[in-house]
């Protein structure tokens, strides 16, 4: 909200500057935004009065003029179309600094002929757009003067009025808060009853209970011409256009003191008025020149055509002032905030009234609203008033709160004398007797609980002199992170460790390409944006939509990880916890000692199996060759416990590559965090360490296979042969070509065994082999390769 | 013999130093000391002579012999060391060229290490770690947190609503998880929850989604200097520097009454960004105590208990700290920035050796 200071020095007698105004109001939670000082940009700026006016010798447009200044005649080039002898304008001399540029003014040659100043434009010192011609001052006072006397420029406060503070949509407010926190004392406004002459020709039913009270007048005999000058300037420097007077009054009660007013040409109403719920369907031409279509959970203020304002939001256009408007219905009334805030929804139609409205204004300024306003009325426009219609009662706003003092230093760590508070409480125009508080009207609708009065006593008093007082636990400071916190941790950590770059991407997703996911369907009804309309069902879109633009930006070699979750449902905790990685394009750049090749479905493994182990994952994990459908049906696999995928790894599938439109190969994982058990809290100390005194020999062995049966058979196989002495196992080749039969392969593993307690004898060794030969082809019908 | 000696040893000795190789060297040996060598036929001439001189002789002869099988065995070192150093010379490789492909340099995100340095300060104050769902519903994100359907508040955060339900949405703040702590566990409580947070908003400023860390404090006795202290202690911690002024300015939250906006003193020179005090201020955070209403929807006697809760953007922190300055660039997984501002994995915050290298992050 836009308060000048002159507005605000009308309710506050005060010297403090405008910074201090600033500061204060900041502080006690009406933050002020901007501080507008227009009178810097001006001050430098003089009239000066054109003299005579000669055409430029070498231009057509540019005239010559020569300007006086008060105490000298400069010769001034000027452009403007609208120049003529003994038009006053805006002087700017060299040195001083045009707003509009952010320049600085010098004396300049213009097509040969000297310059020493410029007349200036609205749009140059930024007090409109206009730039159609030099400013036409059409004034008495004399050149030389500041041009700060003619304009009066105010200092503007932009005041960030919070929700609850109704209240504060009134300069009137804002100044009772600065009264209350130190800063000048309040004017006291004295309302007197006007007596009326005649009784109301139309009067006022209510219907509806969102209308408590409706107080109207009727004057007659006024006449609408264009409000008085500080009126205009109270409006303008609000951020409103001057309309008419009978507009202007109103909208200046509304900023002023949070008043909502709205006046009828009475001329133009048929019979009386009813406040209703609309008719299903009822339509209006509101004030903001748009049709709106009237509901019945909607409050309307209506004559006996039907609906001629919408209540607390709009008037409308049939019944509104005109300068032709001879008599008047002026409307003071209380309509309910949520009823206001609900019409306002469903219109969608924002306004001053609504904003006021919706956040509660005084329910005790209905009567003292109109008797404002009828005053304003009679003073600016002349006619007679008849005598006050009241119609509904009052709400009732009174309440008291019991409210223990002790409760400060309780709730806010700070000893405050009970005068202060009380004080404190009473400029803010709460009536304190004993512990028993009396809540001001204005303040009825947001202070309600001794909560509310505590922050009422420190906002004022402010939080510079709490003492320092540390929050400690008990004994020192233990690790925080539970057990899956700390696996998450240590996973991002680990992936990081592989040479994957941690990103973070949205949780939603395109749901065009979610189904190539194994969508569940997750969808927001009101996306940012039509490519995000899905939570996304996997991490590993989103990764590639990123790899998708990391190489669209020439960087072909991606390599990216995130920890975070994905859904399943629209239940609230029915998501999961997954760490997901990409490769993409080479596993390394090119380089003179390395041999390039592109990413594959093993280094998926390895990522795996990295964050595997930095999750703590038990060491019995079986490797299946089954993956989800994004993944290359034959290059895939996953990490299980029985029927429990704890990750799945691979190539990305061709057909989902195309999808994205990248043309490298990636390989990508996902590590299900949720699905790993944790281990079982086992103690700290490590198994003891069994040093073997001997050397460890090994042995190669080839063996020829169905090109189905998997290494990992094989390698389980040789590792039953004796489980503590084969030591590892390492599969060294994988042959598959003209030197085997068709359909079948070889693999080529090399056996390290390491004896305990004695060396091993040849033949102890020999049967060893033997024995490692025929278990493995025992289950996988292997032959020694010849 | 004497003579004989002497007329040999000079020429021997200068034809072992002037032996240019290896095998040069070998020949002068099988020459000298081999079968059929000088020396050893002197050797050999020694069994004609008398016994006093053979001895005599014998002596001259044995010197001789060491010397020269010496002089052999020093030069032989010698060339096999230059031998060597040709060899090594002829190995020379161009040191200039690039190591190996560095494929282990992987970056955490700016966001994960800045919510591991708040964690590492919450820890040392006690503070437990919480965590809530994305997929809110309007209970824990609006109506326990006090604020009601027709709250001009609700419109403050653009919220988004999950299709097909009555009242799922994605939490607009982390401050549901106060709600589902409270109605899980009784006081004393001391939670801090980091997590995504989402709203309806997307430009220079703002995206649809960002981080947020909560702070909620529930006891008998916890009071507002207890925050005041309590963000003053972190903001120290956290920006590392002891030059932390706050300011609180009163606020309006729902959720929290008195509310405040938690401002820090800032200065910014030629563009770069600092806490200190007595220059300017930056908003950071907001907070209060949290307000009966909210204790009284979670099952909590507003009369008997009482605390704080304060709630800041992750994202927020992450900019201010290490001057990254577009927050849309947090969530574009573009290699450059994360390479660029993202974090060694070994660079892990703890209180041995600090929150960030060189206290401040710049490397």
């Amino acid at each position: 909200m836009k308060v000048s200071l002159t507005a605000l020095k009308t309710y506050l007698d005060t010297n403090a500057t405008p910074q201090e105004i600033a500061d204060k109001l900041t502080s006690i939670g009406l933050e002020v935004e901007e501080i507008i000082d227009k009178a810097s940009d001006l001050k430098d700026f003089i009239i000066g009065e054109i003299k005579s006016v000669d055409h430029h010798p070498n231009a057509d447009k540019l005239h010559i003029l020569s300007v006086f200044t008060g105490s000298e005649t400069l010769q001034i080039v000027c452009g403007a179309p609208n120049v003529r002898v003994g038009m006053k304008s805006v002087l700017a001399r060299p040195g001083n600094l045009i707003p509009h540029y952010n320049e600085k003014l010098e004396k300049g040659v213009i097509r040969g002929v000297e310059s020493c100043g410029m007349l200036c434009s609205e749009r140059e010192l930024n007090l409109s757009d206009n730039h159609e011609g030099i400013i036409d001052l059409e004034t008495d006072l004399p050149a030389g003067t500041s041009i700060l006397e003619y304009y009066k420029p105010d200092v503007i406060f932009d005041v960030n009025v919070t929700p609850n503070r109704g209240d504060c949509f009134g300069i009137k407010g804002i100044a009772r808060d600065l009264y209350a926190a130190g800063i000048g004392t309040l004017i006291p406004q004295e309302i007197k009853p006007i007596k009326g002459t005649f009784i109301s020709p139309i009067h006022v039913r209510i219907e509806d209970p969102d209308c408590p009270q409706f107080v109207g007048r009727y004057i007659k005999g006024v006449k609408n011409g264009s409000s008085p000058e500080w009126m205009q300037r109270f409006l303008i420097n609000a951020g409103l256009r001057p309309i008419s007077a009978l507009v202007d009054i109103t909208n200046y009660l509304n900023i002023a003191e949070c008043r909502p007013l709205h006046v009828f040409d009475a001329d133009k109403l048929t019979g009386d008025i009813t406040v209703r719920k609309a008719k299903e369907g009822e339509k209006l031409d509101a004030l903001d020149e748009k049709e709106y279509t009237l509901t019945p959970e909607m409050t309307v203020i209506a004559d006996d055509k039907g609906a001629q304002s919408i209540a607390g939001v709009m008037g409308g256009t049939p019944t509104g002032c005109t300068s032709e408007t001879v008599n008047v219905f002026l409307e003071s009334a209380y309509f309910t905030p949520m009823s206001v805030a609900k019409t306002g929804r469903l219109l969608n139609a924002e306004s001053d009234s609504r904003t006021r409205f919706e956040r509660g204004i005084d329910p005790d300024s209905q009567v003292s609203g109109n008797e404002r306003a009828t005053q304003l009325i009679l003073d600016i426009c002349g006619g007679e008033a008849s005598e006050i219609i009241i119609a509904g009662s009052e709400p009732d706003w009174h309440h008291t709160i019991e409210f223990d003092f002790g409760l400060v230093k309780k709730i806010c760590g700070i000893d405050l004398p009970k005068e202060e508070c009380v004080g404190i409480l009473e400029k803010l125009g709460f009536t304190v007797n004993g512990n028993t508080l009396s809540v001001p009207s204005w303040r009825s609708n947001d202070v309600k609980q001794s909560a509310d009065i505590i922050e009422e006593i420190i906002r004022i008093h402010g939080t510079d002199d709490l003492p320092y007082e540390p929050l400690r636990g008990a004994g020192l400071p233990v690790s925080i992170l539970l057990p899956h916190q700390k696996r998450e941790a240590s996973v991002r950590r680990a992936l990081a460790g592989k040479g994957l770059n941690q990103a973070i991407t949205w949780s939603f997703m395109d749901s065009k390409l979610a189904k190539y996911f194994d969508s569940k369907g997750i969808k927001i009804s009101n996306p940012i944006a039509s490519d995000l309309d899905e939570m996304r069902p996997s991490l590993i879109p989103n990764l590639l939509s990123a790899v998708k633009r990391n190489q669209d930006r020439g960087i072909k070699d991606v390599q990216l990880f995130e920890v975070g979750p994905e859904f399943y449902s629209y239940t609230p905790n029915e998501q999961r916890l997954v760490a997901a990685g990409v490769r993409a394009g080479n596993i390394t750049p090119r380089h003179f000692l390395e041999t390039q090749r592109s990413v594959d479905v093993f280094d998926a493994k390895a990522d795996a199996l990295a964050g595997l182990t930095a999750a703590d994952a038990p060491q019995n994990l079986q490797v299946q060759a089954k993956a989800p459908s994004w993944y290359h049906p034959g290059k895939s696999g996953s990490f299980c416990l029985g029927k429990n995928v704890v990750a799945v790894f691979g190539e990305i599938h061709p057909m989902i590559l195309k999808i994205f439109g990248i043309k490298t190969p990636v390989s990508a994982f996902e590590i299900y965090l949720d699905n790993i058990p944790h281990q079982r809290a086992k103690g700290k100390s490590q198994k003891l360490l069994k040093l073997s005194p001997l050397m460890p020999l090994t042995r190669d062995f080839a063996f020829v296979v169905d090109e189905s049966v998997e290494a990992g058979k094989i390698v389980s196989a040789i590792q039953s042969a004796d489980k503590e002495k084969i030591t590892d196992i390492s599969v060294f080749d994988v042959y598959q070509g003209d030197k085997l039969p068709s359909g079948k392969k070889s693999i080529a593993v090399q056996v390290t065994i390491w004896p305990y307690e004695k060396t091993m004898t040849d033949q102890e060794i020999e049967i060893l082999c033997t024995q490692i030969v025929n278990l493995v082809h025992k289950s996988t019908g292997a032959e020694l390769r010849a | 013999m004497q003579q004989k000696i002497d007329e040999m040893k000079p020429v021997l000795l200068k034809e072992i130093q002037m032996a240019a190789s290896l095998t040069a060297l070998e020949d002068i040996r099988v020459k000298t000391l081999g079968k059929s060598g000088s020396i050893t036929s002197l050797m050999k001439e020694l069994g004609s002579l008398s016994l006093e001189e053979k001895k005599k002789a014998g002596q001259l002869l044995n010197t001789l012999k060491t010397e020269i099988a010496e002089a052999i065995e020093k030069q032989k070192e010698t060339l096999a060391l230059k031998e060597m150093n040709e060899k090594l010379e002829s190995e020379k490789v161009d040191v200039t060229l690039p190591i190996r492909p560095d494929t282990h340099s992987g970056r955490i995100h700016p966001v994960s290490q800045v919510i591991e340095e708040m964690l590492t300060i919450f820890a040392q104050m006690g503070f437990d770690l919480a965590e809530g769902p994305d997929v809110e519903d309007d209970w824990h994100n609006f109506e326990a947190l006090n604020i009601p359907p027709s709250h001009p508040a609700r419109q403050m955060q653009a919220t988004f609503f999950m299709e097909n339900t009555e009242d799922k949405i994605l939490r607009t703040q982390t401050s549901g998880v106060q709600i589902r702590t409270m109605e899980n566990k009784k006081p004393p409580i001391k939670i801090v929850a980091p997590g995504r947070t989402y709203r309806r908003d997307y430009d220079m400023t703002h995206t649809p989604m960002f981080h947020q860390i909560e702070g909620l404090v529930i006891d008998t006795k916890t009071n507002l200097a207890n925050l005041k202290t309590t963000l003053f202690e972190f903001m120290k911690l956290f920006f590392e520097t002891d030059d932390v002024s706050l300011r609180f300015r009163t606020a309006y939250f729902p959720f929290t009454e008195p509310s405040f906006e938690v401002d820090v003193g800032c200065s910014r020179e030629n563009g770069e960004f600092k806490i200190k005090s007595g220059a300017g201020w930056i908003e950071l955070l907001g907070c209060g105590m949290v307000h009966p209403n909210v204790l009284r929807n979670c099952g909590l006697d507003p009369d008997v208990y009482q605390g704080f809760a304060f709630g800041c953007g992750i994202d927020r922190f992450a900019m201010l700290k290490y001057g990254i300055p577009d927050l849309r660039s947090f969530f574009d997984a573009d290699m450059r920035w994360i390479k660029h501002y993202g974090f060694l994995p070994l660079d892990i915050p703890n209180i041995m050796s600090g929150l960030s290298l060189n206290a401040g992050g710049k490397r």
